[in-house]
Protein backbone atom coordinates (compact mmCIF):
# COMPACT_ATOMS: atom_id res chain seq x y z
CA UNK A 1 0.00 0.00 0.00
CA UNK A 2 2.68 2.33 1.14
CA UNK A 3 4.77 1.49 -2.05
CA UNK A 4 1.96 2.09 -4.53
CA UNK A 5 1.65 5.73 -2.71
CA UNK A 6 5.04 6.24 -3.14
CA UNK A 7 4.72 4.97 -6.66
CA UNK A 8 1.89 7.55 -6.94
CA UNK A 9 3.40 10.51 -5.69
CA UNK A 10 6.45 10.28 -7.73
CA UNK A 11 4.30 10.26 -10.75
CA UNK A 12 2.85 13.02 -9.51
CA UNK A 13 5.94 15.10 -8.79
CA UNK A 14 7.51 13.52 -12.44
CA UNK A 15 4.07 15.15 -14.06
CA UNK A 16 4.66 18.85 -12.03
CA UNK A 17 8.60 18.72 -13.06
CA UNK A 18 7.86 18.02 -16.79
CA UNK A 19 5.21 21.06 -16.91
CA UNK A 20 7.37 23.41 -15.45
CA UNK A 21 9.15 22.60 -18.60
CA UNK A 22 5.79 23.76 -20.23
CA UNK A 23 6.05 26.74 -18.36
CA UNK A 24 9.66 27.90 -18.80
CA UNK A 25 9.59 27.01 -22.86
CA UNK A 26 6.58 29.57 -23.05
CA UNK A 27 8.82 32.47 -20.97
CA UNK A 28 11.84 31.56 -23.74
CA UNK A 29 9.41 31.36 -26.61
CA UNK A 30 7.83 34.83 -25.16
CA UNK A 31 11.69 36.51 -24.88
CA UNK A 32 12.83 35.04 -28.33
CA UNK A 33 10.17 36.37 -30.56
CA UNK A 34 10.38 39.63 -28.46
CA UNK A 35 14.00 39.56 -29.37
CA UNK A 36 13.54 39.05 -32.86
CA UNK A 37 15.26 35.66 -32.68
CA UNK A 38 12.43 33.83 -33.91
CA UNK A 39 13.23 35.50 -37.89
CA UNK A 40 15.38 34.66 -40.61
CA UNK A 41 16.60 38.33 -41.23
CA UNK A 42 17.73 38.41 -37.66
CA UNK A 43 19.26 35.38 -37.25
CA UNK A 44 21.21 35.25 -40.93
CA UNK A 45 21.47 39.07 -40.14
CA UNK A 46 24.28 38.24 -37.50
CA UNK A 47 26.13 35.53 -39.43
CA UNK A 48 26.46 38.09 -42.25
CA UNK A 49 27.69 40.48 -39.07
CA UNK A 50 25.32 43.14 -40.62
CA UNK A 51 23.09 42.57 -37.15
CA UNK A 52 24.30 41.95 -33.91
CA UNK A 53 20.89 41.25 -32.12
CA UNK A 54 21.52 37.64 -31.64
CA UNK A 55 24.80 37.97 -30.19
CA UNK A 56 23.81 40.39 -27.78
CA UNK A 57 20.97 38.67 -26.55
CA UNK A 58 23.22 35.80 -26.22
CA UNK A 59 26.21 37.35 -24.65
CA UNK A 60 23.85 39.10 -21.81
CA UNK A 61 21.67 35.82 -21.32
CA UNK A 62 24.99 33.83 -20.54
CA UNK A 63 26.91 36.77 -18.39
CA UNK A 64 23.38 36.66 -16.69
CA UNK A 65 23.27 33.12 -15.76
CA UNK A 66 26.51 32.48 -15.25
CA UNK A 67 26.69 35.34 -12.29
CA UNK A 68 23.57 33.87 -10.98
CA UNK A 69 23.92 30.06 -11.26
CA UNK A 70 27.99 30.03 -9.83
CA UNK A 71 26.41 32.42 -7.08
CA UNK A 72 24.02 29.58 -6.15
CA UNK A 73 26.69 27.05 -6.77
CA UNK A 74 28.95 28.62 -4.26
CA UNK A 75 25.87 29.16 -1.75
CA UNK A 76 25.05 25.08 -2.53
CA UNK A 77 21.53 25.64 -3.88
CA UNK A 78 22.24 23.99 -7.25
CA UNK A 79 24.81 21.89 -9.33
CA UNK A 80 25.93 21.98 -12.50
CA UNK A 81 25.41 19.62 -15.33
CA UNK A 82 28.41 20.18 -17.84
CA UNK A 83 28.13 18.37 -21.47
CA UNK A 84 30.98 16.16 -21.82
CA UNK A 85 32.75 16.48 -25.30
CA UNK A 86 36.11 15.48 -27.36
CA UNK A 87 37.46 17.91 -30.07
CA UNK A 88 36.42 15.31 -33.06
CA UNK A 89 32.87 15.63 -31.41
CA UNK A 90 32.46 19.55 -30.67
CA UNK A 91 34.62 20.82 -33.61
CA UNK A 92 33.21 18.83 -36.69
CA UNK A 93 29.66 18.69 -35.22
CA UNK A 94 29.98 22.27 -34.84
CA UNK A 95 30.82 22.72 -38.02
CA UNK A 96 27.87 20.93 -39.36
CA UNK A 97 25.96 22.40 -37.39
CA UNK A 98 26.99 26.06 -38.43
CA UNK A 99 26.26 25.28 -42.28
CA UNK A 100 22.67 23.99 -41.50
CA UNK A 101 22.23 27.44 -38.77
CA UNK A 102 22.92 29.33 -42.07
CA UNK A 103 21.25 27.63 -44.67
CA UNK A 104 18.13 27.46 -42.80
CA UNK A 105 18.30 30.50 -40.63
CA UNK A 106 17.00 28.80 -37.56
CA UNK A 107 18.31 27.26 -34.76
CA UNK A 108 16.91 24.17 -32.65
CA UNK A 109 15.26 26.54 -30.43
CA UNK A 110 14.49 29.25 -32.51
CA UNK A 111 12.24 27.40 -35.00
CA UNK A 112 9.96 26.46 -32.30
CA UNK A 113 9.58 30.02 -31.85
CA UNK A 114 9.44 30.59 -35.82
CA UNK A 115 7.15 28.13 -35.84
CA UNK A 116 5.01 30.21 -33.42
CA UNK A 117 5.47 33.64 -35.06
CA UNK A 118 4.33 31.72 -38.30
CA UNK A 119 6.96 31.03 -40.82
CA UNK A 120 6.28 28.41 -42.86
CA UNK A 121 9.54 28.03 -44.07
CA UNK A 122 10.56 26.73 -40.53
CA UNK A 123 7.70 24.61 -40.30
CA UNK A 124 7.34 22.87 -43.55
CA UNK A 125 11.58 22.91 -44.63
CA UNK A 126 13.43 23.36 -41.51
CA UNK A 127 11.38 20.80 -39.49
CA UNK A 128 11.43 17.90 -41.26
CA UNK A 129 15.02 18.69 -42.19
CA UNK A 130 15.51 18.49 -38.68
CA UNK A 131 13.54 15.32 -38.02
CA UNK A 132 15.68 13.92 -41.54
CA UNK A 133 19.44 15.19 -39.85
CA UNK A 134 18.51 13.68 -36.41
CA UNK A 135 17.53 10.10 -37.78
CA UNK A 136 20.41 9.52 -39.83
CA UNK A 137 22.36 10.40 -37.10
CA UNK A 138 20.97 7.87 -35.05
CA UNK A 139 21.29 5.24 -37.85
CA UNK A 140 25.44 6.14 -38.46
CA UNK A 141 25.81 6.87 -34.49
CA UNK A 142 27.31 3.04 -34.08
CA UNK A 143 30.03 3.77 -36.47
CA UNK A 144 31.00 6.79 -35.17
CA UNK A 145 30.38 6.31 -31.10
CA UNK A 146 33.81 5.03 -30.63
CA UNK A 147 35.54 6.52 -33.45
CA UNK A 148 35.53 10.53 -34.33
CA UNK A 149 33.13 11.60 -31.30
CA UNK A 150 36.16 10.04 -29.29
CA UNK A 151 38.80 11.76 -30.84
CA UNK A 152 40.63 14.34 -28.54
CA UNK A 153 38.29 12.98 -25.90
CA UNK A 154 38.49 15.82 -22.59
CA UNK A 155 35.09 14.92 -20.70
CA UNK A 156 32.49 16.86 -19.34
CA UNK A 157 35.26 19.15 -17.52
CA UNK A 158 34.39 22.83 -17.14
CA UNK A 159 36.71 25.79 -17.38
CA UNK A 160 37.50 26.32 -13.54
CA UNK A 161 38.28 22.38 -13.32
CA UNK A 162 40.64 22.42 -16.51
CA UNK A 163 43.01 25.42 -14.78
CA UNK A 164 42.39 23.81 -11.23
CA UNK A 165 41.15 26.97 -9.32
CA UNK A 166 38.28 28.06 -7.41
CA UNK A 167 35.26 28.60 -9.74
CA UNK A 168 35.20 33.00 -9.40
CA UNK A 169 38.74 33.12 -10.72
CA UNK A 170 37.52 32.28 -13.89
CA UNK A 171 33.77 33.36 -13.53
CA UNK A 172 35.00 37.36 -13.31
CA UNK A 173 37.57 37.38 -15.50
CA UNK A 174 35.11 36.35 -18.29
CA UNK A 175 31.90 38.53 -17.31
CA UNK A 176 34.27 41.53 -17.42
CA UNK A 177 35.25 40.38 -21.28
CA UNK A 178 31.88 39.82 -21.95
CA UNK A 179 31.01 43.14 -20.79
CA UNK A 180 33.66 44.86 -22.68
CA UNK A 181 32.75 42.88 -25.73
CA UNK A 182 29.06 44.18 -25.11
CA UNK A 183 30.25 47.59 -24.58
CA UNK A 184 32.04 47.55 -27.71
CA UNK A 185 29.53 45.94 -30.21
CA UNK A 186 27.39 48.66 -28.62
CA UNK A 187 29.70 51.57 -29.36
CA UNK A 188 30.67 49.93 -32.58
CA UNK A 189 27.38 50.71 -33.68
CA UNK A 190 26.75 47.37 -34.72
CA UNK B 1 0.69 46.26 -20.24
CA UNK B 2 1.46 48.19 -22.78
CA UNK B 3 5.16 46.27 -22.71
CA UNK B 4 3.71 43.16 -23.95
CA UNK B 5 2.38 44.55 -26.91
CA UNK B 6 5.56 46.13 -28.31
CA UNK B 7 7.22 44.17 -31.24
CA UNK B 8 10.66 44.11 -30.55
CA UNK B 9 12.29 44.51 -26.86
CA UNK B 10 15.51 45.60 -25.88
CA UNK B 11 18.17 42.35 -26.77
CA UNK B 12 19.50 43.18 -23.43
CA UNK B 13 16.43 43.16 -21.84
CA UNK B 14 15.85 39.89 -23.71
CA UNK B 15 19.10 37.98 -22.57
CA UNK B 16 18.89 39.31 -19.08
CA UNK B 17 15.35 37.69 -19.04
CA UNK B 18 17.29 34.46 -20.28
CA UNK B 19 19.51 34.27 -18.07
CA UNK B 20 17.08 34.78 -15.07
CA UNK B 21 15.13 32.42 -16.56
CA UNK B 22 18.42 29.79 -16.83
CA UNK B 23 18.65 30.52 -12.87
CA UNK B 24 14.74 29.37 -11.73
CA UNK B 25 15.58 26.18 -14.44
CA UNK B 26 18.35 25.30 -12.65
CA UNK B 27 17.00 25.77 -9.55
CA UNK B 28 13.17 24.14 -9.51
CA UNK B 29 13.97 22.02 -12.86
CA UNK B 30 17.39 21.25 -12.08
CA UNK B 31 17.60 21.11 -15.89
CA UNK B 32 19.92 23.28 -17.81
CA UNK B 33 17.68 24.99 -20.95
CA UNK B 34 18.09 22.97 -24.09
CA UNK B 35 16.14 22.04 -27.02
CA UNK B 36 17.68 19.64 -29.77
CA UNK B 37 17.58 16.26 -28.48
CA UNK B 38 13.35 17.01 -28.71
CA UNK B 39 13.88 16.96 -32.42
CA UNK B 40 15.75 13.32 -32.44
CA UNK B 41 13.49 12.01 -30.16
CA UNK B 42 10.75 13.15 -32.17
CA UNK B 43 12.60 11.58 -35.16
CA UNK B 44 12.38 8.03 -33.64
CA UNK B 45 8.99 8.21 -32.23
CA UNK B 46 7.86 9.35 -36.32
CA UNK B 47 10.68 6.24 -37.22
CA UNK B 48 9.04 4.10 -34.77
CA UNK B 49 5.45 4.69 -35.99
CA UNK B 50 6.37 3.28 -39.01
CA UNK B 51 8.95 0.34 -38.21
CA UNK B 52 7.63 -0.50 -34.79
CA UNK B 53 9.02 -1.22 -31.42
CA UNK B 54 12.13 -2.20 -32.59
CA UNK B 55 13.47 1.08 -33.57
CA UNK B 56 13.57 1.83 -29.81
CA UNK B 57 16.32 -0.71 -30.06
CA UNK B 58 19.06 1.53 -31.74
CA UNK B 59 21.49 2.17 -29.95
CA UNK B 60 21.02 5.78 -29.91
CA UNK B 61 17.52 6.07 -28.66
CA UNK B 62 18.80 3.77 -26.11
CA UNK B 63 20.95 6.51 -24.72
CA UNK B 64 17.97 9.34 -25.17
CA UNK B 65 14.98 6.97 -24.36
CA UNK B 66 12.37 7.63 -26.94
CA UNK B 67 9.70 9.61 -24.34
CA UNK B 68 8.16 12.90 -24.04
CA UNK B 69 10.00 14.22 -21.02
CA UNK B 70 10.78 18.08 -19.90
CA UNK B 71 12.68 19.13 -22.63
CA UNK B 72 10.28 18.13 -25.10
CA UNK B 73 7.69 20.39 -23.06
CA UNK B 74 9.87 22.82 -23.12
CA UNK B 75 9.86 22.79 -26.52
CA UNK B 76 6.38 22.82 -27.38
CA UNK B 77 6.02 25.66 -24.89
CA UNK B 78 8.68 28.21 -27.21
CA UNK B 79 5.66 27.60 -29.81
CA UNK B 80 3.21 28.76 -27.73
CA UNK B 81 5.16 31.73 -25.98
CA UNK B 82 6.34 32.67 -29.16
CA UNK B 83 3.38 32.81 -31.09
CA UNK B 84 1.44 35.07 -27.30
CA UNK B 85 3.84 37.27 -28.16
CA UNK B 86 3.84 37.80 -32.09
CA UNK B 87 -0.22 37.64 -31.39
CA UNK B 88 -0.06 40.43 -28.50
CA UNK B 89 1.70 42.76 -30.82
CA UNK B 90 0.12 41.71 -34.28
CA UNK B 91 3.43 40.46 -35.55
CA UNK B 92 1.96 37.07 -36.04
CA UNK B 93 2.44 36.38 -40.17
CA UNK B 94 2.38 33.47 -42.12
CA UNK B 95 5.41 33.94 -44.46
CA UNK B 96 7.32 31.65 -46.48
CA UNK B 97 10.05 33.25 -48.24
CA UNK B 98 11.72 35.83 -45.32
CA UNK B 99 12.53 39.22 -46.79
CA UNK B 100 16.46 39.22 -46.72
CA UNK B 101 16.18 35.56 -48.61
CA UNK B 102 13.90 37.27 -51.43
CA UNK B 103 16.18 39.83 -51.84
CA UNK B 104 18.71 37.74 -53.34
CA UNK B 105 17.23 34.60 -54.20
CA UNK B 106 13.95 35.71 -54.99
CA UNK B 107 10.16 35.21 -54.12
CA UNK B 108 9.87 31.72 -55.04
CA UNK B 109 8.89 29.57 -52.35
CA UNK B 110 10.82 26.32 -53.62
CA UNK B 111 14.29 27.26 -53.38
CA UNK B 112 13.47 28.28 -50.04
CA UNK B 113 12.07 25.38 -48.91
CA UNK B 114 14.85 23.02 -50.09
CA UNK B 115 17.87 25.11 -48.26
CA UNK B 116 15.31 24.98 -45.10
CA UNK B 117 15.49 21.30 -45.69
CA UNK B 118 19.22 21.02 -46.46
CA UNK B 119 19.92 23.26 -43.60
CA UNK B 120 17.25 21.87 -41.25
CA UNK B 121 19.03 18.26 -41.80
CA UNK B 122 22.91 19.69 -41.97
CA UNK B 123 21.58 21.56 -38.28
CA UNK B 124 20.06 18.18 -36.88
CA UNK B 125 22.79 16.47 -38.04
CA UNK B 126 25.52 18.97 -36.65
CA UNK B 127 23.57 19.16 -33.55
CA UNK B 128 23.64 15.28 -32.68
CA UNK B 129 27.31 15.18 -33.44
CA UNK B 130 28.23 18.16 -31.65
CA UNK B 131 25.95 16.97 -28.33
CA UNK B 132 23.79 20.38 -28.25
CA UNK B 133 23.15 23.42 -30.26
CA UNK B 134 22.58 26.96 -29.58
CA UNK B 135 20.92 26.45 -26.14
CA UNK B 136 22.26 23.47 -24.66
CA UNK B 137 25.49 24.43 -25.72
CA UNK B 138 25.47 27.96 -26.82
CA UNK B 139 23.45 29.27 -23.50
CA UNK B 140 23.55 26.95 -20.86
CA UNK B 141 26.63 25.36 -21.15
CA UNK B 142 28.62 28.59 -22.16
CA UNK B 143 26.86 30.01 -18.78
CA UNK B 144 28.30 27.24 -16.66
CA UNK B 145 31.61 27.40 -18.44
CA UNK B 146 31.65 24.17 -19.86
CA UNK B 147 34.88 23.07 -22.24
CA UNK B 148 32.69 21.33 -24.78
CA UNK B 149 29.87 24.20 -24.76
CA UNK B 150 32.31 26.70 -25.93
CA UNK B 151 34.15 24.83 -28.09
CA UNK B 152 30.82 24.18 -30.15
CA UNK B 153 29.48 27.49 -29.85
CA UNK B 154 32.46 28.93 -31.33
CA UNK B 155 32.58 26.36 -34.27
CA UNK B 156 28.73 27.31 -34.62
CA UNK B 157 29.24 30.89 -35.51
CA UNK B 158 32.66 29.66 -37.61
CA UNK B 159 30.50 27.42 -39.63
CA UNK B 160 27.73 29.52 -39.52
CA UNK B 161 29.80 32.82 -40.78
CA UNK B 162 31.54 31.29 -43.10
CA UNK B 163 28.46 29.55 -44.96
CA UNK B 164 26.28 32.74 -45.13
CA UNK B 165 29.24 34.96 -46.89
CA UNK B 166 29.24 31.91 -49.22
CA UNK B 167 25.36 31.93 -49.90
CA UNK B 168 24.93 35.70 -50.07
CA UNK B 169 28.13 36.72 -51.53
CA UNK B 170 29.58 33.81 -53.58
CA UNK B 171 26.38 32.37 -54.68
CA UNK B 172 23.80 35.69 -54.43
Amino acid sequence: MDNMRTKENNAKKHNASRLWGLVFGVLFGFLLQKGGATKYDVIVGQLMLSDFTVVKIMLSAVLTGMIGIYLMKTLGWVELYPKSGSLGSNIIGGLIFGVGFALLGYCPGTIAGAIGNGYLDAMMGGLAGIIIGSGIFAEVYPKLKSGILKKGDFGNVTLPQLFKVNDWVVVVPVAVLILFLLIWIDRAGL
Amino acid sequence: MELLKEIRWSPYAVGIGIGVLSWFSFLISKEPISCSTSFARLSGVIERFFRGKQVELKPYYREIKLVLDWQGLLVMGIVIGSLISALLSGDFHLQLVPSLWATVFGNLPAPRLISALLGGACLGFGARWAGGCTSGHGISGTLQLTVSSWISAIFFFIGGILTAQILFKVIG
